[in-house]
């Protein structure tokens, strides 16, 4: 079936960078509409244009405040700039509150500023499922930057390395350094360690922290994470840090690019396929009553997961797309 | 319409109030009931409030004032709302509000005015009812 009026209008709409077609792009994404793959599919030749920012790190580091004035920054540079920020999605109530704009005040009525909340329908890795493509209807739409900030984020919360260019992990200082600075996962990821709040106390001993752990850092690449100081309150080393995004957009170009290019679009075809054959066998083994008698059996402990997936695969796979209403 | 639809909601507040206990108690109890709450925070301007609205795609508006400056600022945000082309926005208004402006507040469009007392549980089921059933 060919893409139906509404979404070819859509798809126009966000190429052109009307707001309110980039709005209704991302929540017919978010709400996975039936027509959703259709419209990313439209889209899909027109990105790879953006820059894209990650902006990551623990909750009250001071990352959206980070944000609008890096944006104010790349405003006077004459950049245009979309951001997505992730919010948790409560897994009891399945309700969300999205704050960071309140942070980004001076940044809502900016035209070439498209601000959008995103609340992580607890989806793990601390973005949302439709992140990765809500970034590309801003690329789409052509704004030169695309940041997109994390959850507050722990040692886990890594999902950032597949959609990001440069990854920013902001810190404070106080908010227990030396701890942080040696756990795994977060302190892995980043391109640019930042030490916001630097007007506090304590600023240069996260920074020494911090670089001591990139010290010890197993694997050495050629691009050696610089630490440095923000203060989003003075201003601080707002220029300093778009220097070094900047600077490791440069590195990237040296060819590192593409290969993370390549290995990201692999990841994201085996992802493709793992949905959806996994969705279309399952629709297949329902509609034979197959998948009844086997969870019947495993219920009474004839087998086990394990074997009864066996057992399935033991047999000619039959697919079944189940034809979306 | 697809199983995660979520109602998104934008509680704002418009003018120079510097005090947002209610706003936040609205935002809570929408949030609890399972809907997606963008804050927009203090001292926002009409423009600010429609600005967030469209980007962030929401079917729902709640404007907390306690300042009394509502006859000047809603008028524009509804305005402004239709300029944009969000005339389908369910909007609702809380604070503190004098009983006889209410007629002329729902004669520009805003569905609903709330005032203190309001049991939260009465909103969430003004909002379920009421917010747009978009495709």
């Amino acid at each position: 079936m060919p893409p139906s009026a509404r979404i070819q209008q859509l798809v126009s709409g966000v190429l052109k960078g009307d707001k309110l077609s980039i709005a209704r792009a991302i929540s017919t994404i978010e709400n996975n509409e039936p027509e959703a793959q259709k419209l990313m599919a439209l889209l899909y030749p027109n990105t790879g244009k953006a820059y894209v920012v990650g902006i990551t790190g623990p909750p009250g580091a001071g990352k959206s405040t980070l944000i609008e004035k890096l944006v104010k920054e790349m405003r006077n540079r004459g950049k245009t700039v979309g951001v997505v920020a992730v919010d948790p999605t409560s897994p009891f109530t399945g309700g969300a509150f999205l704050g960071d704009r309140v942070r980004m005040q001076d940044l809502s009525v900016d035209p070439e500023v498209y601000i959008r909340s995103m609340a992580t329908r607890n989806y793990p890795g601390g973005l949302a499922k439709a992140t990765k493509d809500a970034l590309r209807v801003l690329d789409a739409s052509g704004k030169d930057v695309v940041i997109v900030e994390t959850v507050g984020a722990g040692q886990s919360e890594v999902e950032v390395v597949k959609v990001a260019h440069t990854i920013i992990v902001v810190l404070a200082p106080g908010l227990g350094d030396d701890i942080q600075a040696i756990k795994a996962g977060q302190m892995e990821i980043g391109d640019i360690f930042v030490v916001n709040k630097a007007d506090r106390e304590n600023a240069n001993k996260a920074v020494s922290d911090i670089e001591a752990m990139l010290e010890l850092a197993a694997e050495k690449t050629r691009w050696k994470p610089p630490v440095m100081k923000t203060s989003a309150f003075t201003g601080e080393g707002i220029a300093q840090l778009l220097e070094f995004i900047d600077q490791h957009r440069a590195y990237l170009r040296t060819g590192v690019f593409d290969e993370r290019r390549r290995e990201r679009v692999e990841n994201e075809l085996i992802e493709a396929l793992r949905e959806k054959i996994t969705e279309s066998v399952l629709n297949d083994l329902r509609s034979r009553g197959e998948w009844e008698r086997l969870a019947r059996k495993i219920l009474e402990r004839r087998t086990d997961p394990y074997t009864a997936a066996d057992e399935l695969l033991s047999k000619p796979l039959r697919f079944k797309t189940k034809k979306k209403t | 319409m697809s199983k995660e639809k979520k109602i998104r909601v934008v509680i704002a507040k418009p003018g120079l109030d510097s005090h947002d206990r209610g706003a936040k108690v609205v935002a809570r109890a929408l949030r609890d009931a399972g809907m997606e709450v963008i804050y927009t925070g203090l001292r926002q301007t009409p423009e600010q409030i429609v600005e967030t609205a469209l980007q962030e795609d929401v079917d729902v508006i709640g404007l907390s004032i306690l300042s009394g400056a509502h006859t000047t600022l809603f008028p524009k945000i509804m305005a402004l709302l239709k300029k944009k082309g969000l005339s389908d926005v369910l909007v609702f208004a809380g604070g503190i509000i004098p009983e006889e402006d209410v007629p002329a507040l729902k004669k520009i469009g805003i569905r609903e005015v709330f005032g203190p007392g309001t049991p939260t549980s009465t909103l969430v089921e003004f909002v379920r009812k009421n917010a747009p059933k978009r495709k």
